[in-house]
């Protein structure tokens, strides 16, 4: 079987589910697709997931309130090998990337990390994944009958549910003792549109001149194109934004319809969270930016004087 | 107690990316250490000036001339260095085995590797690494204190951040914001050409691959690169809204 590990939140299957679910149909490997849905209190997140699998597997207790790499690793390692799942589909969350290394090791699998793509060659799974920095696009070949794929997050479209729900099925699991204790959670909430899903995505860098500036002209524009708000780590290691809005390589990657860089220079590590975007907008007062090389409109330019401009010119219509 | 810090060596990232017969190709390119391996040689390293009996061991996999990163990681302030030299590039999971058999053999109690790396854009090293050990993990670490053998940090998860305790050992990624890693100084320098370098061929460690590279490509996005003329800002604004809702089409 197939087995995809269903990432959902507040009672909610994610998109990613249906990108899995999508890279399972389309692999061009046989088997039933599998839904496992781990958690507490999970039944509105199984019946979602049952319109998309050929079957779903739910575990629902208590310890599996809270995610821990460690006890989601055994969980999942343990189905697998139960239900001789060939292959493994993890989403390519930061947690899904975090234990999907574990499983891999469990089953003594290949392990294809953030794939955006993925098929049987001859009994063979390949997949596609970025390399240095997202520069490169590589394709691999899994070496072993059992492969852990972790699939990159809007990179493949999600798949549309069946008619007909499939059958659930209960299953019991060994659980491991949690050996990280997590003694506070800080969860960033944004009245904003999350980056991550955004159509479209208004970032600052430096220069943008101060937090104020940031505030005036990057949430000003964000707000009149209904727009996630990004920024670059220089931003925030300087304490204007928080790690939440960073892009780039030790933030979050985003692949928007249009991406507005503002007063963003385009370091490379900055580029590669924001590079596959479809349209590139960047405005910046040095004309040899890098990021002009990477943009599809560019206005060479003071943001301070261009971006109020372009508020205006939204508003009237 | 002693640390093992990861360190891979990577493309400058101001050098651009070179290919040969559809393979990236590092032979004429300038390569450095990763910036998140830095993060966890100097926390390694904070450890240890607090703590003059903790012993601080870098450990490479990867090619011969890894050991120019070794070099710099000793003139940082490692206390010595392992090279595991393999001529072919191996995958994570492969190279995880070898992590931890060097762990094993040396009685590690703690482990640094960066949160990702900026060759393979892999996140899977420590992970793989706290699995094959049986040890508890934290990944993408900010903040890192340690008392006796009680680790307290902080790290990013999905949702944001939580401050986390465990007990050695373990492994912990690390990421910017953790510290800010120091420059190795010209005495350092000298020293570290003094400071041991063991090499050990990883043919010795037993290990398979369990990916192959079939092809790679450099990226190339074709973009317009429409320069609008920025001098009056009400026309360069009313322009960039003009074509980016009737050229591209992508706001409304």
């Amino acid at each position: 079987m197939i087995l995809i590990v269903a990432e959902h939140a507040n009672g909610k299957l994610a998109k990613s589910a249906y990108e899995m679910t999508q890279a399972a149909r389309d692999c061009g490997r046989e088997g039933p697709i599998t839904l496992l849905v781990l958690g507490s209190g999970v039944a509105p997140v199984a019946a979602q997931a049952a319109l998309l699998g050929d079957q779903v597997l739910v575990a629902d207790l208590p310890a599996l309130a809270e995610y821990d790499p460690e006890v989601w690793a055994a969980a999942v390692a343990q189905i697998a090998g139960e239900g001789e799942a060939h292959t493994v589909l993890i989403g390519g969350s930061r947690s899904g990337r975090e234990y999907s290394p574990r499983v891999a090791v469990k089953l003594d699998a290949p392990l294809l990390e953030d794939a955006i793509s993925l098929t049987d060659v001859g009994g063979d799974l390949q997949a596609e994944h970025y390399t240095f920095l997202a520069r490169v696009t590589e394709r691999v070949e899994a070496l072993g009958p059992v492969v852990v794929v972790s699939i990159k997050p809007g990179a493949l479209s999600p798949a549309k549910a069946n008619a007909a729900a499939a059958e659930q099925f209960d299953v019991e699991l060994t659980l491991p003792e949690r050996r990280v204790a997590v003694t506070a959670r800080m969860t960033e909430k944004s009245e904003r549109v999350a980056l991550a899903d955004a159509d479209i995505v208004v970032s600052g860098g430096r220069g943008v001149g101060s937090a104020e500036g940031f505030v005036e002209l990057v949430e000003g524009l964000a707000d009149q194109l209904g727009a996630a708000v990004g920024a670059t780590r220089a931003v925030v290691d300087a304490g204007w934004r928080p790690y939440a809005e960073q892009v780039g390589q030790t933030g979050k990657t985003v692949q928007p319809k249009v991406y507005v860089a503002v007063g963003i220079s385009g370091a490379v590590q900055h580029l590669s969270g924001m590079g596959k975007s479809k349209v590139i907008v960047a405005i910046n007062k040095d004309g040899d930016a890098p990021i002009f090389k990477e943009a599809d409109y560019g206005i060479v330019g003071d943001v301070k004087v261009i971006v109020p401009a372009l508020i205006e010119e939204l508003k009237k219509s | 107690m002693k640390i093992l810090t990861l360190v891979r060596q990577v493309l400058d990232a101001e050098e651009s990316v070179r290919m040969k017969d559809g393979a990236v190709d590092l032979s004429a390119s300038k390569l450095v250490v990763d910036t998140m391996d830095e993060y966890g040689v100097e926390q390694a390293l904070r450890m240890r000036d607090a703590d003059a009996t903790i012993e601080v061991v870098a450990l490479a996999v990867g090619a011969t001339r890894c050991e120019e990163a070794l070099r710099t990681v000793l003139a940082m302030g490692a206390d010595r260095a392992i090279l595991v030299e393999c001529g072919t590039p191996l995958d994570v999971i492969a190279t995880s085995s070898v992590v931890s058999e060097v762990a094993k053999s040396e009685q590690i109690d703690l482990i640094f590797c960066g949160g990702g790396q900026a060759d393979w854009d892999s996140h899977a090293l420590g992970a793989a690494v706290a699995e094959r050990l049986q040890w508890p993990q934290a990944t993408w670490s900010s903040a890192l204190t340690i008392d006796g053998t009680q680790l307290t940090g902080t790290h990013d998860v999905d949702a944001g951040k939580e401050t986390f305790t465990m007990a050695l050992p373990a492994v912990v990624t690390t990421q910017q914001g953790l510290n800010e890693p120091r420059y190795p100084t010209l005495p350092n320098i000298m020293k570290a050409k003094r400071k041991e370098m063991r090499k050990l061929p990883v043919e010795s460690f037993g290990v398979t691959a369990k990916l192959k590279v079939l092809s790679a490509g450099v990226q190339v996005k074709e973009r317009r690169r429409t320069m609008i003329d920025g001098k009056d800002a009400g026309l360069a604004a009313a322009e960039l809204i003009n074509l980016l809702r009737n050229e591209a089409r992508v706001i409304a």
